[in-house]
């Protein structure tokens, strides 16, 4: 008997470990769901997969006659222009202060106690005060997503630029690089791989004030209609939008994971 | 003609004397090698000719003018990691330099420069044994590699000095024997000086042409911090008559044709 941390499973097995739980998973809620419907088939809080089906079919395939749209297309690219919107401007925030954070002494001595505050604030305390003073509409989302992804950033950046080598530095030192020329081609350049693994790490976050927000005051979005629906207890709409939700956020993953690797052959943390 | 000169230098860190009154002169085309146990202030000695740090007291000059308080152009250097950059292709390591020389807005050069400064930096890779490898990243190269390429890099800005610390420490004795080779012919070919810290006293006796030794010789039982090393000996070392009798050779030859 080899200890139990020296078995590995191969290839096929591997996959079919990875599968078996969300086939266990339907399998549980196929059985439960079935059960209750036989004793009420007005049933809600479980529905069939074909209710799933149909309620995706009326929300995506046909035109709502109230407003004129395909609801749910509608309220996806309402969503991901929030999301990706959010996201850039909180990139930018994060790249530019965590660069000159990280990077400037002076500037580090003036602001990173500042952003250790800021990023300690919850942003869904301070969503009141940003309706009072944005209003319900569109700028109010976007700053609570940006308050509550950007502080982050700012602090993941800075810190990465603190942990590279200081001999790099000097030896760029040598070859005549100024500050600037130094931020340019030594510390950007290696600092982009790692934002991305930053930026995976907050997709969690930016998807939460999202959704938060838009419950809170939308007139459309995924979070939005998720809320709406709720009053008339439509799980055959609240879980296929859970479950598009958590699609979206795995492909984002799946494809910011990948632009690392096109990108960046050079960045292996495994290598260290 | 490149002159080195320490001028009774110290170095305290928080009341702590790490190197006292340490003064050297330094001819043109030296290769000094600084042994000493470990904590010595071995390297401390290369950081303040670095200027990575300042000395408390006294003042070191090169050619008779203080040096800059930071690094800068005319002192290269190799340390014994990270002197490279992970994130450019071995040529692009190389060229860095000269690009920054040329394009101080954007840092990188375009067209005809390019391609100069590319060849250039190929004669250099050339030269140090890299020549075809200029496409990898460094983490594809071996560690001998890696620091042939950092002494690529630091060299196309044709540093007056060029500091070594422990530069091949970290590598296995054959490696080692053939970074020994190179730096000796690249010592000779360019008119520059050499400073490496090791704690290799072989080594420091092979490649240099003087040799100094730091250490502590006082000690204070009561305050332990009290003093720091000093130079402790200054050896002319077997290479510098080998080199001189090769230049009067040389010489010798020259007269002999003519």
């Amino acid at each position: 008997m080899k200890r139990v941390i020296n078995y590995s499973p191969g290839r096929g097995p591997g996959l079919f470990l990875a599968i078996l739980p969300f086939l266990l998973i339907g399998f549980v809620y196929l059985t439960a769901s079935e059960a209750r419907l036989a004793v009420n088939p007005a049933d809600k809080l479980m529905p069939s997969f074909s209710s799933f089906g149909a309620a995706l079919a009326r929300m995506a395939l046909k035109v709502d006659p109230l407003s004129g749209q395909y609801l749910f297309w509608t309220d996806t690219y309402v969503s991901l222009l929030r999301l990706f919107s959010s996201l850039l401007i909180s990139t930018v925030i994060g790249l530019v202060l965590g660069i000159v954070i990280g990077f400037i002494p002076y500037v580090k001595a003036g602001f990173s106690a500042l952003v250790a505050v800021i990023s300690l604030i919850p942003p869904l305390a301070i969503l009141p005060i940003l309706f009072i003073l944005f209003g319900l509409g569109e700028p109010a989302k976007l700053i609570l997503m940006v308050i509550g992804v950007a502080p982050y950033i700012v602090r993941a950046v800075a810190l990465t630029v603190g942990e590279l080598p200081k001999e790099q530095m000097i030896k760029a030192q040598t070859l005549g690089g100024s500050s600037w020329q130094m931020i340019l081609r030594i510390v950007l350049p290696q600092v982009m791989p790692r934002l991305i693994d930053m930026l995976r790490l907050s997709l969690g976050p930016a998807w939460l004030y999202l959704i938060a927000a838009e419950a809170i005051s939308s007139e459309g979005g995924l979070g939005y209609r998720i809320f709406l629906v709720r009053r008339y207890l439509a799980m055959d709409v609240i879980l296929p939008y859970v479950a598009w939700i958590t699609l979206l956020a795995f492909l984002m993953d799946v494809a910011l994971v990948a632009t690392q690797r096109r990108c960046y052959p050079w960045y292996n943390p495994k290598e260290g | 003609m490149t002159t080195i000169a320490f001028k009774s230098v110290s170095k305290e860190y928080g009341g702590v004397r790490v190197l006292e009154d340490i003064s050297l002169e330094l001819a043109d085309h030296e290769f000094l090698g600084v042994v000493g146990p470990s904590g010595a202030g071995k390297s401390t000695f290369l950081r303040l000719l670095l200027s990575q740090e300042q000395p408390t007291h006294g003042k070191i000059l090169i050619d008779g003018q203080p040096i800059a308080p930071e690094p800068s152009q005319d002192r290269g250097v190799v340390f014994q990691r990270y002197s490279v950059f992970p994130h450019l292709s071995v040529l692009r390591n190389v060229t860095l330099g000269r690009e920054w020389a040329k394009a101080p807005l954007t840092g990188r050069l375009r067209g005809q420069e390019r391609g100069e400064v590319e060849a250039e930096a190929m004669r250099l890779l050339e030269r140090v044994g890299l020549g075809s490898s200029a496409d990898k990243f460094p983490h594809q190269l071996s560690g001998g590699m890696q620091q042939r390429l950092a002494i690529a890099q630091a060299l196309i800005v044709r540093p007056k000095v060029l500091l070594l610390d422990e530069p091949f420490g970290a590598l296995d004795p054959h490696t080692r024997k053939s970074m020994h080779h190179l730096v000796r012919e690249l010592w000779e070919e360019n008119q520059m000086t050499i400073v490496m810290v090791t704690h290799d006293l072989s080594e420091a006796f092979s490649l240099s042409t003087r040799v100094i030794a730091i250490d502590k010789i006082r000690y204070d039982p009561q305050d332990p911090t009290a003093y720091g090393s000093r130079i402790v000996s200054d050896i002319e070392a077997k290479s510098k008559i080998v080199r001189e009798s090769r230049k009067a050779e040389a010489v010798r030859m020259l007269e002999a044709v003519a």
